[in-house]
């Protein structure tokens, strides 16, 4: 019986490498690169593909294949401009960003140290800006598009929660210069004009403190 | 008298509580519409208290309670409330924004007379139709602890906002008759561009973590054949002010009209008031070129009332 078990094992384990032979492996780019000289991606996203707050490396465990996918089309197409980034998605084919998309979507959302909530004046307008907006501005809430504390929405909202807010920041700013213009209906280059450079700070470090459970009511 | 008849049934289709027109609206929308940035400074001089100005008292307590229904019905109304929408959905930024029907723009303006059932309406019936049709759901009875909160909201909302004078921003933009009749295929056009990514491809909307983050524009769980943005000149003046959320102003009139049509050419939850023949209720009801109730849009006669979602 264990000898049936191990044999389909070993056959099971054959028959996958066979199938898989020709299409790139999500996880071994992500350990190892794809050699053909883009360095691995956990060198700077973690090996769970968490990220690295402090040097603003996102994190990718847990995005949608979508909008990983079209990140790094965007990369290499220009519309998102990263001294770092482009050169990586430049290097890989149109099958291995596909596999590698796919190998983040499906890791667990990581474990994520929050960071200290912001205090005072900057508490407060964080949250305003993520719940409400600013209407005065035609400014939406960051969580009307976002969802709840900021958790993603579908395949085109990614989340803000879980990720650092050095690299939140560092997006807002690309958006307010021009280095990032690849959103669908000009949606957050709208957001990001209307932003001061306090409110960026405020909002970016409301979400980096929130945690990647929604909590259960809605804020009021 | 079938003429009167006539006259009566038309204005009682423009006076129907959160489903149609705004009584005695003194279209104080501007010919050419300004750009969303300073559409709400420059047209509506009247500006709601803050909402950290909330006393904290007991009178405070029932704004806020009437400021949570308005956002969150499905938790602080659950009884009344029929699908996945809120009041804030349609009426932005809690109430409170110009040319999204705001309540400071509503309040004021009641009692109001309704020759739909030939008296004065007060301001808690009006809400009451809100439930019915947009929410489809059921009306709170008057003096239900709902319509108490929302009402004091709406009142507080409007404090220092002359009575019975119609401020500019109230309700939703008229817009002009389009240039082209409105259209289907146009609108799909303009549905698959602008609208789909939020509103998804069914216009079904989309949740996340249990909510509706972006509202279902048709289908079992959006407003009913009854409600106000089923009527293609709303929907079209609540578009062009409000959508792609946070671009208002950006489509095109016509773009506005074509996708409005397009929108309300899709099936929804019954009308409450559904006599048992679509064509009787669209004589009792609907019978004005803005509604597409038991007209045959495609090949699909509208009004059946059970959307396949
Ligand atoms: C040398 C460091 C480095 C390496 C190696 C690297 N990245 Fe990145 N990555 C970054 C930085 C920095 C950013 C943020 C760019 C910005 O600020 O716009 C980023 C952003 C991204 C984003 C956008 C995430 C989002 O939320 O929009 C994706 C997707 C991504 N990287 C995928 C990859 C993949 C896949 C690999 C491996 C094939 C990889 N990266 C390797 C540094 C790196
Ligand atoms: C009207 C909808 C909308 C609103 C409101 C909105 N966003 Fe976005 N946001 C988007 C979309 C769409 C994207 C994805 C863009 C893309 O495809 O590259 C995005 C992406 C982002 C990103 C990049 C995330 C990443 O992983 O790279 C950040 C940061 C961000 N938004 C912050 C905010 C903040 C802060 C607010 C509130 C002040 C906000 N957004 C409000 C639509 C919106
Ligand atoms: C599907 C969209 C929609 C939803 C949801 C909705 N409404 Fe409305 N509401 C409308 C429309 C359309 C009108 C008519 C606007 C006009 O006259 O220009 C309206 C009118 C009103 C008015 C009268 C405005 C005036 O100026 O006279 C009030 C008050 C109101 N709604 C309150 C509510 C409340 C409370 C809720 C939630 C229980 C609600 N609405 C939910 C679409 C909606
Ligand atoms: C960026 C996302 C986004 C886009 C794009 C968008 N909407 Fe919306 N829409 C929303 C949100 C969010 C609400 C609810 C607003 C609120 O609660 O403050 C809404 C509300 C509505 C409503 C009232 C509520 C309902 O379900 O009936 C209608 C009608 C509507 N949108 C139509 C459209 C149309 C038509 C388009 C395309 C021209 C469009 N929207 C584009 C996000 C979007």
């Amino acid at each position: 019986m264990n000898t049936l078990r191990a044999t389909l094992m070993v056959l099971l384990t054959l028959w996958g490498s066979h199938a898989l032979a020709d299409a790139p492996n999500g996880a071994t780019i992500a350990q190892q690169g794809n050699g053909h000289g883009v360095a691995p991606c956990l060198a700077c996203h973690g090996a769970d593909g968490a990220g690295q707050a402090a040097a603003g490396f996102p994190r990718l465990a847990g995005l949608s294949q979508a909008y990983l996918r079209k990140q790094l089309d965007d990369f290499a197409g220009g519309t998102r401009v990263n001294a770092t980034m482009q050169p990586v998605a430049n290097g890989l084919s149109d099958a291995e960003r596909d596999a590698v998309a796919t190998y983040y979507s499906k890791l667990p959302a990581p474990a994520w140290t929050l960071s200290p909530a912001p205090s005072g004046d900057a508490a407060q307008t964080g949250q305003a800006l993520a719940v409400r907006g600013n209407w005065t501005k035609s400014l939406p809430g960051c969580e009307q598009c976002h969802g709840p504390d900021g958790v993603g929405v579908g395949d085109h909202f990614p989340p803000l929660s879980g990720q650092s807010a050095v690299y939140l920041s560092n997006q807002l700013h690309a958006w307010q210069q021009g280095a990032r213009r690849n959103d669908p209906l000009q949606l957050m280059q709208n957001v990001a004009t209307r932003l001061s450079d306090a409110d960026i700070a405020a909002v970016s470090a409301w979400y980096a403190a929130q945690s990647m459970a929604p909590s259960k009511e809605k804020q009021p | 008298m079938k003429h009167m008849r006539f006259i009566l049934l038309g204005a009682a289709l423009s006076l129907a509580a959160c489903d149609h027109a705004t009584p005695q609206l003194a279209a104080p929308v501007a010919k050419n519409p300004a750009p969303a940035t300073s559409t709400s400074k420059k047209q509506s001089a009247f500006v709601p208290p803050s909402e950290s100005d909330i006393p904290n008292d007991d009178f405070g307590k029932q704004i806020a309670l009437g400021r949570q229904i308005f956002i969150d019905p499905a938790r602080y109304a659950k009884a009344y409330v029929g699908n996945q929408l809120s009041c804030e959905n349609c009426h932005l930024d809690a109430g409170r924004l110009a040319q999204s029907a705001p309540l400071w723009g509503a309040y004021p303006m009641y009692p109001a007379y309704r020759s739909k059932n030939h008296h004065v309406n007060t301001f808690a019936e009006r809400l009451q139709g809100c439930f019915n049709y947009s929410m489809n759901g059921k009306a709170p009875p008057l003096g239900d602890p709902v319509l108490v909160a929302l009402e004091t909201y709406a009142y507080w909302m409007a404090k220092g906002a002359p009575v019975g004078a119609s401020l500019p921003g109230r309700g939703y933009p008229k817009l002009a008759k389009p240039a082209l009749a409105p259209d289907y295929a146009r609108g799909e056009t303009v549905f698959k561009r602008d609208c789909a990514l939020c509103h998804g491809d069914n216009g079904q909307g989309q949740q996340s973590a249990g909510r509706t983050v972006f509202p279902p524009l048709w289908g079992s769980q959006s407003f009913n054949w009854g409600a106000g943005m089923e009527q293609v000149n709303f929907a079209a003046g609540f578009i062009k002010a409000n959508m792609p959320l946070g671009r208002g102003n950006t489509l095109t009139d016509q773009d506005a009209w074509d996708v409005a049509y397009f929108m309300d050419a899709h099936e929804r939850p019954q009308d409450p008031r559904f006599t048992g023949s679509i064509q009787a209720t669209r004589a009792s009801y609907h019978d004005t070129p803005d509604s597409l109730y038991g007209t045959e849009v495609n090949g699909r006669m509208l009004g059946q009332g059970q959307p396949t979602d």
